[in-house]
């Protein structure tokens, strides 16, 4: 009996803990198994997708949506096993990249290119360069539902000005604030290392500032020896730098971004920078109103590094989020969804609800809606910078097959922790290159 | 033989009445540990096709040297957690199982964890270590400002402490009740003799809970196999991989990395390492049985 016991109490412990974290965020609702259904984030833009299917849902109650929101960390393995047990909601929320690849190859997700085809109002609306992210082999199987998400700066204007500092405009800049926060007792910057992630955007940065893009592009198509290219060893001796300075907040390997805490060291101005992507605005907007009205919450692009080949307009970070649809679903549960995305997503509501929530839709000719919402500069800094970036790089993790990302974070996490050199952090990761 | 005789010529019940749970204990134990060894032989991402891997899985498992830092931490995990739980509950036990008032009081609040869902005590916890909101903001004191959970050295201990407290309370049900159940007579005796409470306590006390050790150590070694809910929540298996128990290291293998095949692999060595701790622990258990009341 103990058996079983063992291996069913692991198993129950598993699915308890997901449950746990994951109703803990997730709306009531009714069953999955009614109609069509959709799962997406917390946090971010979820008051857009959460007022988007409110409405939909009233104007169509025959093909009502029923929407459920989870926490980023616990959402990836929780919609991974969902797709796998072929259980998936119709509309899966999802990244592009790496992860759409292996659902598209697992014939997991409808490919809507014939839908597009005959209704390109599908289309028509959003920037080619985002909708790529959502394209397989030239077929499209899933598209954007939020802002572009360039990863920005974020400081505390108040911190700053405390004492007497300027934002960083080069990697040096950013070395020599690091003494003069501490000093003052605050943390230079915030970052939620449990969650991983968030540390993956200083290598991105870093190696594009450094080597230009080609440097992961080689990754991603495979290449041997790729993780050993110079740029990642010089990016990495930079953050272990960094780390060894004294750059990061006390215990930042204990926080974890789904809570939120890296955004609020920001706004009580215990630390004075967070690099992170755009979606932290809306965060910040929906828990510190106060703190982007009064105009104390700066942002700014990733500082350059000299020497460094890549073009400084470079960003990195999700072209936007996506929607595809599951090829498990009924007909009529596609069509509701197909239905939706057509009409009730990415319409004039849509856009403004995310405009004035902070988040900029991947939506062409939006500029002069911008002048309408309290913070027409964050706006249009994020159009401009996304819409004329010569790359935008999609995360690491997601552009990735979720293995590779997975060894990916582990040994990054380490670099940080200076439990390995940069030197093993390259032999490490080339070994996860496939064939 | 005289025993023989007697079994035979017994009415007792029929062994066709155990069918129905051997049946359920079939379909839902052996068929899916016999599909999770399967499973251990083949590559499988979650979603795509399976493909066969023979003992590929197994040799990558033991080659790596995670698989041991995971074991030699669950080790850890165990061993400490029964140094520092059972002196715990079982002072607690004896303490609460005398009557009063105050004692009842107090009772009722060290029970409280029992209440309380493992991913509820985690968060509870996180919040109040993180090292800049957390205890030292609302006490006002610097020195409750470590970095609990952030540093490799000291995470293990912590989870220790979590863990612990989340159990004692069981623990200490389990040695109340057995405190209950020590006739009195014993201590009468002992105090006519003019034993003094150390004397009562080591010497009828501690002899008479020998069964109740056992049984709260067998729960308390072989569920610290187990621990993973608590684990995950606090820390993730950080920092690094300070606290990635095997528990752990078998889930982020199977769901984060997504290699079912490899997370399978520890599935099984769990499941052996734990058949092998509670079969050698019936052993000792079993060694030198006698009645309750031996050596009164």
């Amino acid at each position: 009996m103990r058996l079983g016991n063992r291996r069913s109490a692991l198993l129950a412990g598993a699915v308890t803990v997901l449950l746990t974290l994951v109703t803990a965020c997730g709306t009531s609702g009714p069953g999955a198994n009614s109609g069509a259904s959709a799962w997406a984030l917390t946090g971010g833009d979820e008051q857009t997708i959460r007022t988007s299917f409110e409405s939909w849902n009233e104007g169509h109650p025959d093909s009502a949506i029923n929407v459920e929101f989870f926490a980023n960390d616990a959402y990836k393995q929780k919609i991974r096993t969902a797709i796998g047990a072929n259980d998936a909601p119709t509309l899966i929320f999802g990244w592009g990249g790496g992860t759409l690849k292996e659902w598209v190859a697992g014939g997991k997700v409808a490919d809507l290119s014939a839908e597009i085809d005959k209704s390109p109002q599908l289309v028509d609306k959003f920037l080619p360069s985002v909708l790529e992210t959502g394209k397989v082999e030239g077929k499209t199987y899933a598209l954007p539902n939020n802002g572009m998400q360039p990863v920005l700066l974020y400081y505390n204007k108040d911190v700053f000005a405390k004492v007497g500092a300027e934002p960083p405009r080069t990697w040096q800049d950013l070395m020599a604030l690091v003494p003069k926060f501490k000093q003052a007792g605050i943390a230079p910057l915030a970052i939620g290392g449990q969650s991983k992630w968030p540390q993956l955007m200083w290598e991105e940065y870093l190696v594009d500032r450094i080597g230009g893009p080609e440097v992961f592009n080689a990754i991603a198509a495979n290449e041997p020896g790729a993780w050993s290219h110079p740029a990642i060893k010089q990016a990495n001796r930079m953050i272990q730098e960094l780390v060894a300075a004294g750059g990061f907040v006390k215990g930042f390997n204990s926080i974890a971004s789904d809570s939120a805490a890296d955004s609020a060291l920001l706004y009580t101005g215990k630390a004075a920078m967070l690099l992170m992507g755009s979606w932290a605005y809306p965060t910040i907007k929906e828990s510190a109103p106060d703190f982007i009205a009064e105009g104390k919450l700066g942002y700014t692009t990733f500082p350059t590094v000299e020497g460094g080949k890549g073009d400084p307009a470079n960003i990195v970070g999700n072209p936007a989020n996506f929607w595809a649809v599951s090829a498990q679903a009924s007909d009529e549960d596609k069509r509701v969804a197909l239905e939706y995305l057509s009409n009730g997503m990415m319409n004039d509501a849509y856009v403004d609800t995310l405009l004035s929530g902070g988040s900029v839709p991947p939506v062409a000719g939006i500029e002069d809606k911008f002048a309408g919402t309290d913070e027409p500069e964050y706006l249009s800094f994020v159009y401009e910078l996304a819409s004329d970036a010569p790359s935008f790089q999609l995360s690491w993790d997601q552009a990735l097959s979720p293995k590779q990302a997975d060894a990916l974070l582990n040994n990054l996490e380490r670099l940080f922790l200076n439990e390995i050199t940069p030197e093993q952090f390259s032999a490490n990761m080339d070994k996860t290159i496939e064939r | 033989m005289k025993t023989g005789a007697v079994e035979t010529g017994r009415t007792g019940p029929h062994p066709v009445m155990a069918a129905p749970a051997l049946a359920f204990f079939a379909v839902f134990a052996l068929v899916p540990l016999g599909g999770v060894v399967v499973l251990s032989m083949l590559n499988w991402d979650g979603i795509g096709a399976m493909t066969w891997a023979g003992l590929a899985n197994w040799a990558s498992a033991l080659r790596d040297p995670g698989t041991y830092h995971a074991l030699w931490l669950s080790v850890q995990v165990m061993v400490l957690s029964w140094l520092v739980q059972t002196p715990i509950s079982l002072l607690l036990g004896v303490l609460v199982a005398a009557r009063g008032r105050y004692r009842a009081v107090l009772g009722v609040l060290y029970f409280l964890p029992m209440l309380l869902s493992s991913a509820a005590i985690a968060i509870a916890f996180k919040a109040l270590l993180d090292p800049n909101f957390g205890m030292s903001l609302a006490f006002g004191a610097e020195w409750l400002s470590q970095d609990w959970l952030g540093g490799a050295d000291l995470a293990l201990y912590v989870v220790v402490f979590v863990i612990a407290w989340q159990f004692v309370p069981f623990h200490t049900l389990l040695y109340q009740a057995g405190v209950r159940q020590i006739p009195r007579s014993l201590y009468e005796a002992a105090e006519i003799d003019g034993a003094g409470r150390m004397r009562q306590f080591l010497h009828i006390t501690l002899p008479q809970l020998r069964y109740t050790i056992i049984t709260s150590s067998t729960l308390m070694l072989v569920g610290s196999l187990t621990y993973f809910d608590l684990v995950y929540v606090l820390t993730a298996g950080g920092p690094g991989e300070a606290t990635r128990i095997l528990p752990l290291d078998m889930y982020l293998h199977g769901f984060s990395a997504n290699q079912m095949g490899l997370a399978s692999v520890l599935a099984v060595i769990l499941v052996g390492a734990g058949l092998a701790l509670a079969l050698g622990l019936s052993k000792l258990a079993s060694f030198g049985r006698g009645s309750q009341l031996e050596g009164a």
